[in-house]
């Protein structure tokens, strides 16, 4: 038997990339990379894009074409889980009976669709969107005329509303809290989707939670706690994500809403460590921890998990980010809005083209939300880094360059 | 095909053949070759696949777009034939075409 080397456990894009990472730095010895779906590792951000409209096919969307994980020396498995992990043992017992044991073992599981526990969740019809599968199944259902309902204004809902819309669906978003995007962006972004939403045929129930969905054997409405039922042919589910964390819990490693870790994505365990978004992480530019799901996270812990194990110095911290494409428009968040005292608006919703910075109370940039703004965005990053005071009117005086005021 | 040379900061060179269709990042990200990181995929939100482009090629590579010239003049060591990998489509027109890479992508 070889010596044991590094597993991988979980095959999406923090896997995927550790993995490349792993070699691209020098590493030797056996990498085995353990994925639950059938595909090898794939960017998950077009499923709610271009993949629903058919601009996508697999070779576009892999992380790395197949014989790449043969020619690096990367034993990829996939459609296998992993059961459970022995850290005393150093090894983790596979779906198809096998065990493997690690030197070292990073855990790179994400986050699962948050399910609704609701009657009528089981119905066919009633779709989630994570993976190909999911997002192949919603696309088969799309058509001109068939009428999506989308439980959930958040970035996933709202991204698949407007491709729903794309291929001709009628399209209701069904949201519990009175405005788009209440947890992940400002007042002013949820009214500016919603006004854009609107103007390309999307429905909205704002403020209804939803108490079943009915249907016989197939969805066909979905019910809202005021009694009302909302027609549809089939119903998308985008309610958040969970971290999927219950193997790393199981094998007694320190999770709190997501696993612990350090900068270097280092578990409670010496020889564990855990990257993307099953993780908890510092948030060195904001003092405390958080548990971030975004692609651009995942990236950025898988450098940092590598580097530690290649032994190589640790690139220095990112300015978390984000973004989303829906129709024409183009939204790119960086930073967290952590502290915020004040918010400054740089150009105007109307046009499509304006920013949203979010100031301390020492007016420092703690996060901005841009919208059709590259230069506000990559000013923006820039300045978060930096953590100095800008002036509000510096801000929203457009007549300032952005590259002027970041320079400032 | 295309022969798409990719020159590391370091001189560090990689020579490929990639698909026409496909755009000089995913050439470079498809194999592995380190020094574009390509964040998001190609979707020019993060400018990471900041690349130079030989200047016996950048008559061939068109032009930047509005967007992608914003994301560039945010990016580290700019110069004027900067581009980003991700919006540069191969074509058999580009067999040959040479890029170097800037220090950092971050």
């Amino acid at each position: 038997m070889s010596q044991p080397g590094i597993v991988i456990v979980g095959a999406g894009h923090g896997g995927g990339t550790v993995a490349a990472l792993l070699r691209q730095y020098g590493v030797e010895g056996p990498i085995t990379l353990i994925g639950e779906e059938p595909a090898a590792p794939y960017q998950r951000p077009p499923l709610s894009k271009a993949w629903l409209k058919g601009d996508a096919d697999l070779d576009g969307v892999q992380l790395k074409p197949l014989h790449f994980y043969a020619e690096h020396g990367i034993d990829l498995r996939t459609g296998v889980r992993v059961e459970a992990i022995d850290a005393a043992a150093k090894t983790v017992r596979l779906s198809d009976g096998e065990a493997l044991t690690y030197a070292s073992l990073i855990l790179a599981t994400g986050a699962l669709a948050r399910p609704l526990p609701i009657p009528g969740a089981e119905l066919a019809g009633v779709l989630a969107l994570r993976t190909l599968a999911d997002a192949e199944a919603l696309k088969a259902a799309l058509a001109p005329g068939v009428r999506l309902a989308v439980i959930g204004g958040g970035y996933v809902g709202l991204e698949a509303a407007a491709s729903a819309r794309a291929l001709g669906a009628e399209v209701v978003v069904i949201e519990r809290e009175r405005r788009l995007l209440a947890r992940v962006a400002c007042a002013t972004l949820s009214a500016f989707f919603q006004s854009t939403h609107e103007r390309h045929g999307v429905h909205f129930e704002l403020s209804s939670g939803v108490t079943a969905l009915e249907g016989d054997g197939r969805v066909q409405g979905v019910r809202l706690d005021d009694g009302r039922v909302v027609a549809c042919d089939v119903a998308l589910v985008g309610v958040g994500a969970i971290p999927n964390d219950e193997v790393a819990k199981a094998a007694g490693l320190d999770c709190s809403d997501g696993i612990r870790v350090d900068l270097d994505a280092r578990t409670s365990d010496p020889s564990i460590y855990a990257i993307g978004d099953c993780t908890r992480r510092p948030m060195p530019l904001y003092d405390r921890e958080h548990r971030l799901e975004s692609v651009p996270n995942a990236l950025e812990q898988a450098k940092a998990c590598a580097a530690h194990i290649a032994g190589r110095p640790q690139p220095p911290p990112e300015v978390p980010w984000f973004w989303s494409d829906q129709y024409d428009l183009k939204l790119q968040i960086a930073g967290l809005p952590f502290d915020v005292e004040q918010v400054v608006v740089r150009g105007a919703p109307e046009d499509a083209t304006f920013a949203v910075f979010h100031l301390d109370a020492q007016n420092r940039v703690q996060a901005v939300e841009a919208v059709n703004a590259a230069p506000e965005f990559m000013a923006g990053r820039q300045l978060i880094a930096k953590r100095k005071p800008v002036a509000p009117e510096a801000l929203r005086d457009m007549s300032l360059s952005m590259k002027s005021i970041a320079a400032g | 095909m295309a022969k798409i040379t990719y020159i590391e900061h370091d001189g560090a060179e990689h020579v490929l053949d990639v698909k026409p269709g496909l755009t000089v990042m995913e050439g470079a990200v498809k194999n592995n070759v380190p020094g574009i990181d390509a964040d998001c995929g190609g979707a020019c939100a993060c400018a990471t696949c900041h690349v130079y482009v030989d200047d016996a090629w950048t008559g061939k590579t068109g032009t930047a777009s509005a967007m992608e010239e914003s994301m560039l003049d945010f990016a580290e060591g700019v110069e004027p034939n900067s581009r980003l990998s991700c919006q540069i489509k191969v074509t058999e027109a580009l067999d040959g075409l040479i890029v170097r890479m800037p220090e950092s992508q971050h």
